[in-house]
């Protein structure tokens, strides 16, 4: 299987990553500069499209979790969209109080659903969702435990291959049916929404959503940096190692599991950090986040853009979500074929994605030889073992 | 036998799912030695490795290696107290450069959060050129290692278990599908290797085992059938009857 | 002699009907019909009814018609279309007698007809006419009926009736006031009611219980029966869950076959097997629209001939993905899974286009509808009928895989596919065929699922998670995990529902099976050995 994954080794410069970091920032800051021109200039862009923007590079965070998973260390994951949301929803609680006596019921203390239930007092675990500094430690704390206990519990038994898979997908879907009750003291249905502002900034000002968008911009700028420098050093070779032939790393007096553990627990607070920023700028945050589907769509993203690349997973996100956009306004009952179609497609004839097509792996010497397609034979026998052992 | 025992196997058995692999059997290995491991098919000497590095756990028995039981560690543990094992199939990272490989088995930073902030040393350097020099892969240092040949594969696993500087090396098979004048070297590489370090050598090549020039165990039926000098061990009724005589 | 029984028994009515209400006690029970009195009336009915008098089935047949006329000086008639009879004598008249009124009705008398009819009754000749009045008297349970109760118990040859009366008997003794001779009596009523259970003896036993001048033996008795009834009520209510759950494991259990047996032949999952499972539900309506139009008369057996053109339409769909898309990428199951997940949005938008976004109306056969009580269970004819089938299934696959060439080389690639190969065995077609048989019994599921649940585009997002979980729990290469999977799945589910709630259930479920993966990674039944790899 190993031979499908394109090496890591020097495939992820650092000036490509750096290349996507900077367009990344000077898309976010000219979009941001756009959007507070007035109306009357040609090149004034409006809240929507900064708001669609800020969108895209939040499912950009999420795309890049889900590579450093899956394209460096091998795991599938069905159910990243758990992190997203949960960052979102540590978010979105911040945000809630923030409304204070203006929400419907006027109740300075208590948001607006819970006096709909009747409650009297904020359950426990709302506690400190009044700090903006609380919250932030909330978006990384609550998907990187999450992901620790259930990360440790998988790969410390060895769970690996489509078993972890659907275990994910099992794990997303438990939180989405959690969340989708009103006694869970998540706003149940509805979500939590309705947010008037930020750290006193309004969420509906030009200015602050300019700022976010920014901000955001930023953000992914330092998280593709700092995964660029967990993939490309001596761990992303462990990482590879550890995909492509997890015993013999044992029998080298390493464990696997904790490698695995690191990197999936950084990926989940990404995930996290990506779903903050994703409420802020849509200003909600339901259950139908949890759900699978939007978890296995995260993954056709990184598949499109090119797995195994992170400014492949970028731009994969980006693109994909653009297409979504402008799919679903022109042609709704269409959408879910061209989806469809993106699946096959690129699981067939594009395996390295698009940034893999466009960036082939610089060429190592003269006698370097790509190893050979995989006779059938040998394929089968993966296959065998997959299935034996999966 | 008046060397101290590095490695001690005391009447080990496993069972799976009704056959017996491994059937009391009991093994000692010196400090310093290397040993030639030979059987037929089934004879149970790929299990006998795994017991030794954690992979199966024996169902009674005990393993010690410097007196600590092994059999309560797992895979890493036991590779970190200085045992390494070279696989009958070569195992070595594909999609990493040859010196990718060599520098990830290097002995000492072995945690996760360590080996994300390692930086390379100059020590490592020499000693991953050293490596790289004794395989004679030198030339190959940058290559894709899926894409060397068979052989090249084999010395870069043997290079790799160098790097881990274990005290005991389990090697399983290491000429199969190599030409003569390759397993010759290899027999020469390994005879380089037990000056430092002890060996245990699974083989069925009799030439190989004869150029190695050290003591045979011969394995049947997951327990010892004999043992001693290879000359003594093929004379042994027994031993051709179950394996040479076949 | 029999008549010389009767005459002591309305003796014995009118002793007890005159302990009910001494007021109103008369020679001329006709006398108190005529009394205008509803009160009084109704004391007369019951009276009537055990008289003997051969004139009390019309009279009170009369009365229910509202037949039955009363004149201000006590005369009785019955109308018989234009004529009139004497309910004295039975005898017509020659003349309209002078001021008739009609007796009137009102809820107490209509109660009063009501028992003394079953009073009657206990003595028909037709066994339901019996049965039924055993039943009424039981749930009226009337203390005047007592002496009719024990007449009719004593002459009772048929059991089930017999059985039915001694309920109404015990019911009946326990009606009446509280007396010490009648002790022993009493605590034999509550053992008989507290035997037979059911809310309407625990009705009586809990009145017996809370009444403060009942005697201290009996009360007791009757607490610890109505602590007994809830007890086992509460049982039969879990059994009842119980069995739903059985119904959804058998449900699960044909989804997840169709999965196992790809995964465990191809190390392949197969995202579309929901939408699979769609499909075949759709086919089971196409099936049965097809008939009603070319062939009524088959209408009932259409759900039959649907089985067996879902399991071809889907097992060809089956074979199709697997020639045009599995087989190019073998070796990389993740791939797989992420390709047949894009073809399952596909399947799903497809059925949306040509079958709308609504549920459809798939008919089940009046053979399925309705359902009988089993103890304190409710058991739903669809729903055992779909656990038959899945068992059914079931072992026809055991059956397939066992006996069969195509079963045979199907295990062998499942235990070592490159062995296999080598062996000669074509793995191609084996995979093709695997394939196309998971995809078949996916058509097989979907039959059964559009017997209880709704049937939309969306049908297949509904199980394929529950299935998964199967799969993973069963562990792969035996069907013996998958129906023990199966089956603990559907009925810890439906068992814990009552419990916590059906949400929490089935996140209870789910995290029960994530911790239990992580202690046996390989599921229920691993296999073991050294070619395992970890």
């Amino acid at each position: 299987m190993n031979r499908l994954f394109p090496s890591t080794s020097g495939a992820q410069g650092f000036a490509g990553v750096a290349r996507m970091a900077v367009v990344v920032l000077v898309g976010a800051v000219v979009l941001a500069v756009a959007s507070l021109l007035p109306e009357s200039s040609p090149l004034h862009v409006s809240a929507f499209t900064v708001s669609l923007a800020g969108k895209y590079l939040s499912y950009a965070m999420l795309a890049l979790a889900v590579d450093l998973v899956w394209g460096f260390a091998g795991i599938l994951t069905l159910g990243h969209a758990a992190f997203f949301a949960l960052g979102g929803y540590a978010m979105g609680m911040y945000l809630m109080r923030e409304i204070g006596a203006r929400g419907v019921y006027g109740n300075a203390s208590l948001p607006d659903f819970m006096i709909f239930l009747s409650w009297t007092k904020l359950p426990w675990y709302w506690w400190g969702s009044g700090h903006f500094l609380w919250a932030c430690l909330l978006v990384l704390a609550v998907p990187g435990v999450l992901a620790g206990v259930f990360g440790w519990l998988a790969f410390r038994s060895r769970v690996s291959g489509v078993y972890l898979s659907i275990m994910t997908q099992a794990l997303t879907y438990a939180l989405m049916l959690a969340f989708f009750q009103n006694g869970f003291g998540f706003g149940g249905n509805n979500g939590l929404t309705d947010f008037k502002d930020i750290l006193g900034a309004d969420l509906h000002s030009p200015v602050t959503r300019a700022v976010l968008l920014v901000i955001t911009g930023v953000v992914l700028a330092l998280a593709l940096m700092l995964s660029r420098f967990v993939v490309a050093g001596r761990f992303g070779n462990l990482l590879v190692a550890v995909r492509d032939a997890e015993s013999r790393t044992r029998f080298l007096g390493y464990r696997p599991e904790q490698v695995k553990l690191l990197i999936w627990v950084f990926s989940a607070m990404l995930a996290g950090v990506g779903g903050a920023l994703y409420v802020t700028q849509v200003g909600i945050i339901n259950p139908g986040e949890f759900a699978p589907a939007n978890s296995i769509e995260s993954v056709i993203w990184v598949a499109v853009g090119g797995r195994g690349t992170l400014s492949g997973a970028v731009l994969g996100a980006v693109l994909v979500n653009m297409g979504k956009t402008v799919f679903t306004a022109w042609l709704p009952e269409f959408w879910l074929y061209g989806l469809g179609l993106l699946f096959l497609v690129t699981t067939l004839f594009l395996p390295k994605g698009l940034w893999g097509c466009l960036n082939p792996p610089p060429v190592r010497r003269q006698k370097t030889s790509r190893p050979r397609f995989p006779a059938r034979k040998e394929m089968r026998h993966e296959c065998a073992k997959t299935s034996g052992n999966a | 036998m008046n060397a101290p025992k590095l490695l001690e196997m005391r009447d080990v058995s496993v069972t799976f799912d009704g056959f017996r692999a491994i059937n009391g059997l009991s093994l000692t290995l010196a400090a310093g030695e290397m040993r030639a491991i030979v059987g037929p098919n089934g004879a149970g000497k790929t299990t006998m490795m795994d017991i030794i590095t954690g992979k199966t756990r024996p169902d009674s028995g005990s393993v010690r290696f410097h007196g600590q039981d092994l059999t309560r560690l797992d895979e890493p543990a036991i590779a970190r107290m200085g045992i390494g094992r070279k696989f009958q199939k070569p195992t070595v990272f594909e999609a990493l450069s040859v010196r990718e490989n060599l520098l990830l088995s290097l002995s000492g930073l072995r945690g996760p959060f360590s080996v994300l902030m390692a930086r390379l040393s100059g020590k490592e350097q020499a000693r991953v050129d050293h490596l790289l020099d004794m395989t004679r892969l030198g030339d190959f240092a940058d290559h894709q290692a899926g894409g060397m040949s068979h052989g090249q594969k084999q010395w870069l696993e043997i290079g790799m278990l160098l790097g881990q500087e274990p005290e005991l090396l389990l090697v399983d098979e290491p000429v199969a599908g190599m030409t003569d004048a390759e397993t010759m070297a290899t027999a020469d590489l390994l005879r380089e290797i037990n000056r430092t370090r002890s060996v245990v050598v699974v083989e069925h090549d009799m030439d190989f085992v004869r150029a190695l020039d050290v003591g045979v165990t011969v394995l049947h039926e997951g327990s010892v059938l004999a043992e001693g000098a290879l000359d003594t061990v093929s004379a042994d009724p027994r031993v051709i009857e179950v394996y040479l005589g076949r | 002699m029999r008549s010389f029984v009767r005459f002591c028994l309305v003796a014995a009515f009118c002793v007890g009907a005159a302990f009910a209400a001494p007021r109103c006690a008369r020679a001329d029970v006709f006398a108190g019909l005529a009394s205008g009195q509803f009160d009084t009336v109704a004391q007369a009915i019951t009276e009537l009814a055990v008289s003997g008098s051969p004139q009390a089935g019309a009279v009170l047949g009369a009365l229910e018609q509202h037949q039955l006329f009363f004149t201000p000086d006590g005369g009785l008639f019955l109308r018989d279309g234009e004529a009139y009879i004497d309910a004295r004598t039975g005898q017509p008249v020659a003349t309209s007698p002078e001021g008739l009124a009609a007796v009137r009705l009102n809820n107490r008398v209509r109660k009063a007809l009501a028992g003394a009819r079953a009073g009657m009754d206990l003595f028909s000749a037709d066994r339901a006419a019996r049965l039924h009045a055993a039943t009424t008297l039981y749930e009226r349970h009337d203390p005047a009926a007592l002496p009719v109760l024990q007449q009719a118990l004593s002459a009772e040859k048929d059991a089930a009736i017999h059985k039915e009366l001694a309920l109404a008997h015990a019911a009946t003794i326990l009606a009446q006031p509280p007396a010490d001779d009648q002790l022993a009596a009493r605590i034999q009523a509550v053992a008989a009611l507290r035997a037979t259970g059911g809310l309407e003896a625990r009705g009586i036993l809990a009145g017996v219980g809370a009444n403060e001048s009942e005697n201290a033996q009996v009360r007791k008795a009757a607490q610890e029966a109505v602590a007994s009834i809830n007890w086992r009520l509460r049982a039969w209510s879990i059994g009842q869950n119980a069995f739903y759950g059985l119904s959804y494991g058998s449900v699960l259990l044909l989804a997840a076959t169709g999965l196992a047996i790809t995964f465990g032949v191809m190390g392949v999952i197969n995202m579309a097997h929901g939408e699979l499972v769609m499909i075949g539900a759709y086919v089971t309506w196409l099936v049965q629209q097809g008939v009603r139009s070319a062939a009524p008369a088959l209408e009932p057996v259409s759900l039959l001939l649907a089985i067996p053109v879902a399991f071809c339409v889907c097992g060809g769909l089956g074979v199709l993905i697997e020639r045009g898309l599995i087989r190019f990428l073998y070796g990389r199951p993740l791939e797989t899974l992420l390709a047949t997940w894009g073809l399952s949005l596909i399947m799903q938008q497809a059925v949306r286009s040509v079958f709308g976004p609504t549920n459809i109306p798939v008919a089940t056969p009046g053979w399925l509808t309705g359902s009988f009580a089993l103890g304190g269970m409710d058991i739903t004819l669809n729903r055992l009928a779909i656990l038959v089938f899945a068992f059914l299934v079931l072992g026809t696959l055991m059956c397939v895989l066992r006996r069969t060439p195509l079963g045979l080389e199907m295990r062998a690639v499942t235990q070592n596919r490159r062995m296999a190969a080598l062996m000669g065995i074509r793995t191609p077609r084996v995979d093709a065929l695997a394939f196309g048989l998971g995809a078949g019994l996916a058509g097989l599921a979907g039959v059964a699922v559009s017997q209880i649940d709704n049937v939309s585009p969306n049908l297949g997002q509904t199980y394929i998670i529950d299935s998964f979980m199967v799969v993973v729990f069963g562990g792969v290469g035996n069907l013996w995990g998958t129906l023990a999977a199966a089956m603990t799945l559907g009925m810890g589910g439906k068992v814990l529902e009552p419990v916590i709630g059906a949400v929490s259930a089935k996140i209870a479920i789910l995290v029960l099976v994530i911790l239990y993966i992580q202690r046996n990674p390989r599921g229920m039944f691993p296999v073991r050995g050294r070619g395992v790899e970890s």
